[in-house]
């Protein structure tokens, strides 16, 4: 099966793979350039392990081709911390506790991230509607709603300095 | 040493952050699926599309052929495993069962049943591959349903299982494998007493663990039998022994290195894919990746046990409990196993009751085996308990909560089960439930509160740890148990206490099987409690040493020296007058004191100490659509000490998250054929975000003493009460009694429409 | 998939080349949030796909002639984003915007949660009852039909081979006239709807229905138009006994099955109720324009 050149943008790097037609991106990111921090829990866009931003849309890397990828701009969970700077919402999750095991950690972080881009003050039944497509079963959600909260808090914050 | 006094505490009782999660929220921690090797092949699983079936014939050499397959491997490369090495060492499982579960034998016991694997070059191809091992089915008549495959004329699973725990011993085979009792008292003589009597029958669906992360591991065997397993579970040490049992292999002969674990709730304390993976790659001679997808998780993994609760309690008009009784028949699935046992103790252990007899049911029927699910079999068996024990309170028209108060669990109690309590807190926490302010607010139309209490065990048992002091003054502690939740920070917490040093210096490591001497699995809420003794205990040790060091620094006797706040300090004005000695300094100077500065402690961990919790819930129902919604829900929970707090709350809240699922929503959907037909996140309907409220936790701290900090197991306990709180709070708000889980819309819309008809009559 | 061929062409013809030249079964994909799920599961095993969305136009809303045109392939994400259209039909967007989660908003469309003929498809209730049509492109050129000429049968459609939906139009609404849509589903998010109802319609000055279209979904094999549910609503304020019409209108028109989703007493009674609170929300929303 003739595999397709795809070049494309991931985490502000350009880069360029080669993948079989029914390779999910999930699948390129994991098996093919070795980007493991995004998660399959599923395969069928139901948990949102594998949420990645596509163009300033978030999307299950799951439910997307590889070679749909060409010539897009592709955020994961590796692009968004900056250097050893933490994102607020990662540096949150950490200081709210806001995970256990830590295997939909990933999905929740690109998530949120991709809600306070869009969105500067949420309210908490916005987050909880923006996260029903990330699965967690560890935590029952409340020290996730309370970390995202909190890191859109210090973004307001950090704005208005 | 004990560090009871909280107020003692510098480290234990605070939140810092966790010394694994910067690894998690960047995406850089390795789970299960996360490894790779050169030259590996990805496995999977030729699995049954029966529910019941004798395998008549497997024939593999077509996907031999098969360009890019490596390896294919069926029940004959795995070896039978004679009586005396079914059991492997404390271990609860049976192995040969636990064989016959990963590569069916003879017969496939359920849909999804494993029956032949392949290892092929991709993904893609070993698909390919499964497609052209060609198996003939003679199909057999399948049972699914409990109390069906009781019946004496049920398709028997196995015709070697004659029911235990009766006597004579059956001569007939059965689908009942065991049955177990435990009795206090004389329920006859409790029942005549009684002014009231509640006697009602409940029913639960299975439902699973449904951790995130699908099971998977990497295994490497080379010509001369060495091994490495990379995988994700509960523990590494059970990896190792059950598959070298499984495969025949030496446990030397196998290092078994933990991934980080993606959920569990127990489903990860055996193995499924480890023994395929190694006959795979000892037969390709190549490193073999097998990663489930979800719907193998759901239709081969356990689930825990589907069941029938019927419950009898008869009270005095006081309130007052006069006899207790409990039948509980589980669903074990395919192999005898079920926590049916947990369930007869654990409901009724919440209660001082003066008669109390409990029977237990374990049944095989064509399902997978299920697997230990948090608290294993006492949600089911309190869901039925903490209802009925609410049905009693409104029959009574006492309050639910005095009704607790009035007949629980107290030190000195006996439980039905044997022991006589010490030191539990279960009245505390009705004390703390009392004092809340959720209490005091009040509800809107078609909206209701219930309150349900609940226990659980935990564990003790086999921990290893190892403190290493580094040369340059910082601490790196090793740990035998992977961190399911946070543990890692704890363990480093107990340690940076006990030597006296700021937690950041202490560094937490999970140990590979040859790093660490042997631990029990990460199960039974024990981590924090067996494993925070052995590191505790290790770090004590340490601090002896240090002390020994620092004397032969200062040329007196190691009694002479004393240690505090992270430096030795002479003791005392006879011991003469030395600049204290810190661990940074005795550390650079062990070289010339003796060598290197490290403990390691083995211990078989006993005295865990039991964990009580008592929650409330409000709900709302819609009464056209039968919907409900979690309006509010505080748990109350004993947690002994709390070691990491805001793991302590994340616990509770999961096991709330969790219950409120079983309570409304989950559950395994087969069809006549005993397919499975909701295998997948879509119609498995487990909690989303938007579904729950904010978790309010009250942590109780009934220190236990027998833990060097007062631990207690938390993690479990918190499963156990929310399916009666919902189901209390549904009957508060609509006045109709859920007895069936889960208490889904069409459900509950179908309770409405039988009673309001004869409610508008009566009106 | 041995001999699957991945394509995303730039025009619709060559697009229809595409779908139409191979032997065996060729899929257009816009959003792919059902597709790859198929493809992943092994329920679906063509031998082409065709990405559409790199044509101009398949992505996008645009005005003209006093209708909107939506781009087939454009994702939930945009069509909630578009404040005119929003405003002019908040029905459709609550529909769309009920399909799976925020991701898969951020790929889903229109035209793939049509195409894909499930009865419980969440925006095709409100885009029948809008009277939305549909511009499909095939090896003969192309034609117009309305939205309910699609789903034929669960996972079936009239698209001929080679055929692919390009466009949607839907009319900008009169005066006094709006829609709403909802669904029940168990959880508050993430399930295929048990029962959806749309429910579109035009008042007069006085609050008094003049036009009306409610349709059903995941009642039947395909969504149902219920005419008498229209016929209770036209002439009548909502009031209690129009309301009592409407509901028993939409019971007698399910024809739905027992599943593990819902069972036909539950899925009869509820779209009853749906239907109630449905024409509730688009009265009140037509009444305030």
């Amino acid at each position: 099966m003739a595999k397709t050149h795809v070049s494309t943008i991931i985490n502000g790097e350009p880069v360029e793979f080669l993948c079989e037609p029914q390779q999910t991106l999930l699948d390129v990111l994991r098996d093919e350039l070795g980007l493991t921090g995004s998660k399959e829990g599923c395969s069928s866009g139901d948990c949102g392990a594998c949420t990645v931003i596509c163009d300033g849309n978030m999307v299950c890397s799951c439910l997307m081709l590889g070679a749909e990828a060409e010539g897009r701009s592709i955020t994961t969970v590796e692009g968004v911390a900056q250097g050893d700077h933490l994102h607020p919402v990662q540096q949150k999750f950490l200081e709210h506790a806001a995970l256990q095991c830590g295997f939909c950690t990933p999905g929740f972080i690109v998530a949120a991230k991709a809600l306070l881009d869009e969105n500067k003050n949420p309210t908490e039944e916005e987050t909880r509607y923006w996260l029903a497509g990330n699965l967690c079963r560890c935590t029952g959600y409340d020290k996730i709603v309370r970390a995202v909260l909190d890191a859109a808090a210090v973004m307001r914050a950090e704005a208005a300095e | 040493m004990s560090y009871l006094d909280k107020d003692a505490l510098k480290v234990v009782g605070t939140r810092p952050i966790r010394p694994d999660g910067v690894d998690k929220v960047t995406g850089r921690a390795n789970f299960g699926a996360d490894m790779t090797m050169p030259g590996m092949l990805w496995g999977k699983i030729k699995r049954s599309p029966h529910a019941h079936a004798r395998i008549v014939s497997i024939n593999t050499d077509k996907a031999l052929t098969l360009p890019g397959v490596k390896a294919v491997t069926t029940r004959a490369d795995f070896p039978d495993i004679p009586p005396e090495k079914r059991v492997l060492g404390a271990a609860p499982a049976n192995l040969w069962d636990l064989s016959r579960n990963c590569m069916a034998k003879g017969k496939v016991l359920y849909e999804g049943h494993a029956v032949a694997a392949v290892a092929a070059v991709s993904p893609a191809i070993a698909e390919q591959a499964l497609d052209l091992i060609e198996v003939e089915y003679e199909v057999l008549p399948h049972i699914m349903d409990v109390e069906a495959a009781m019946a004496p004329d049920a398709p028997i699973l196995h015709d070697d299982i004659f029911t235990a725990g009766i006597e004579p011993r059956p001569t007939k085979p059965s689908n009942i494998a065991k049955v177990v009792r435990f009795a206090k008292g004389d329920v006859e003589a409790g029942f005549r007493e009684a002014d009231v009597i509640i006697e009602r029958r409940y029913t639960t669906k299975p439902v699973h663990q449904a951790y995130i992360e699908p099971h998977a591991c990497l295994v490497s065997v080379a010509p001369d039998g060495q091994t490495t397993i990379w995988s994700s579970s509960q523990g590494q040490f059970m990896v190792r022994g059950y598959t070298s049992r499984i495969v025949g292999a030496d446990i030397a002969n196998i290092r078994a290195i933990p991934a980080e674990i993606g959920g569990g709730f127990g489903g990860k304390t055996i193995v499924y894919l480890e023994p395929l993976a190694y006959m795979l790659s000892k037969k390709s001679g190549r490193p073999v990746k097998m990663v489930m997808n979800r719907e193998e998780v759901f239709r081969a993994t356990g689930p825990t046990s589907g069941a029938v609760v019927e419950v009898k309690i008869g009270a005095k008009k006081d309130g007052r409990i006069t006899a207790a009784q409990t039948v509980l028949k589980y669903q074990s699935g395919a192999f005898p196993g079920s926590p049916v046992q947990q369930g007869c103790i654990c409901g009724l252990a919440v209660y001082d009751l003066p008669n109390a007899l409990t029977i237990g049911y374990d049944v095989l029927c064509n399902r997978p085996k299920v697997a230990a699910y948090r608290a294993p079999g006492a949600p089911i068996g309190s869901f039925g308990v903490e209802s009925a024990m609410d049905e009693l309170a409104h029959e009574l028209g006492i309050d639910p909560l005095k009704l607790r108060e009035i007949n629980g669990a107290k030190n000195g109690t006996k439980a039905a089960h044997g022991p006589t309590w010490v030191n539990i807190g279960y009245q505390q926490t009705l004390e703390a439930t009392k004092a809340h302010a959720h209490l005091k607010t009040s509800l809107g139309p078609n909206q209701g509160r219930g309150i349900a209490s609940g226990y659980w065990h935990n564990a003790g048992g086999e921990s290893s740890a190892a403190c290493h002091v580094n040369e340059d003054g910082t601490v790196t502690v090793t740990e035998g148990h992977p961190d399911i939740g946070g543990s890692r920070a704890s363990m480093a917490m107990m340690v940076a206490e006990v030597l006296g040093v700021p937690f950041e210096t202490v560094r937490p490591v999970v140990g590979d099987t040859t790093a660490i001497g042997f631990s029990a699995s990460t199960g039974g809420s024990r981590v924090t409690f067996a494993g925070g003794m052995a590191v505790t205990q290790a770090a004590q040790k340490v601090v002896e040493e240090l002390k020994k060091r620092a004397a032969i620094t200062w040329d007196i006797s190691p009694d002479a020296v004393e240690w505090k706040d992270g430096k030795a300090y002479p003791a005392g004005a006879n011991a003469g007058s030395f600049e204290p000695l810190d661990l940074t300094a005795i550390a650079g100077k062990s070289a010339r004191t003796g060598g290197p500065i490290s403990a390691e402690v083995q211990i078989n961990a006993q005295g865990q100490g039991p964990g009580f919790a008592t929650h409330i819930c409000d709900v709302e129902v819609d009464k056209e659509t039968g919907q409900v919604k979690i309006l509010r829900y505080t748990a109350i929970q004993d947690v002994g000490r709390a070691i990491h707090p805001s793991y302590v709350e994340g616990q509770m809240q999961g096991g709330v998250a969790q219950g409120v699922g079983w309570a409304l929503n989950e559950e395994y959907i087969y069809d006549k054929d005993g397919k499975l037909e909701n295998p997948g996140f879509l119609d498995y309907r487990v909690p989303v975000a938007s579904d729950m409220p904010m978790i309010e936790t009250v942590m109780v701290e009934v220190p236990n003493p027998r833990h060097p900090f007062g631990a207690r197991g938390v993690g479990e306990v918190p499963i156990v009460p929310p399916m009666a709180a919902v189901a209390n709070a549904i009957a508060d708000a609509i006045g109709v009694r859920l007895r069936d889980l889960p208490m889904s819309p069409p459900r509950v819309l179908a309770a409405l429409d039988q009673v309001e008809p004869m409610r508008q009559a009566a009106e | 998939m041995p001999n699957l061929s991945f394509t995303a062409p730039t025009t619709v013809d060559e697009a229809v080349r595409m779908l139409a030249g191979g032997a065996g079964l060729a899929k257009p994909l816009s959003g792919g949030t059902d597709l790859l799920v198929q493809l992943r599961s092994g329920r679906m095993r063509p031998e082409a796909i065709v990405d559409i969305k790199r044509i101009p136009g398949l992505i996008g809303i645009r005005e003209e002639a006093g209708e909107f045109v939506i781009g087939a392939a454009t994702p939930g994400v945009m069509l909630s984003a578009h404040k005119a259209f929003e405003h002019a039909w908040p029905g459709i967007v609550e529909g769309a915007d009920l399909i799976g989660s925020q991701q898969i908003q951020g790929r889903a469309s229109l035209a793939g949660n049509l195409c894909n003929a499930s009865p419980a498809a969440d925006s095709v209730p409100a885009m029948i009852a809008a009277r939305a049509t549909c511009v499909i492109a095939g090896p003969n050129g192309r034609r117009t039909a309305p939205v309910e000429a699609i789903v034929i049968g669960p996972g079936r459609t009239s698209l001929e081979k080679g055929e692919f939906i390009v466009e949607f139009h839907v009319p900008k609404p009169k005066p006094h006239q709006s829609d709403a849509y909802l669904r029940f589903i168990p959880r508050t998010e993430m399930d295929i709807a048990v029962v959806g109802c749309g429910v579109n319609v035009t008042l007069d000055g006085n609050g008094v229905c003049t036009d009306a279209r409610v349709v059903l979904g995941a009642v039947a094999p395909t969504q149902v138009i219920v005419e008498d549910a229209a016929k209770a609503l036209i002439g009548h304020r909502l009031d209690e006994i129009t309301n009592a019409a409407l509901d028993a209108a939409a019971q007698r028109a399910c024809k739905p099955i027992t599943d593990k989703r819902g069972t036909i007493e539950y899925r009869t009674k509820v779209a009853g109720v749906l239907a109630r609170r449905a024409a509730k929300l688009a009265f009140e929303r037509a009444g305030a324009r």
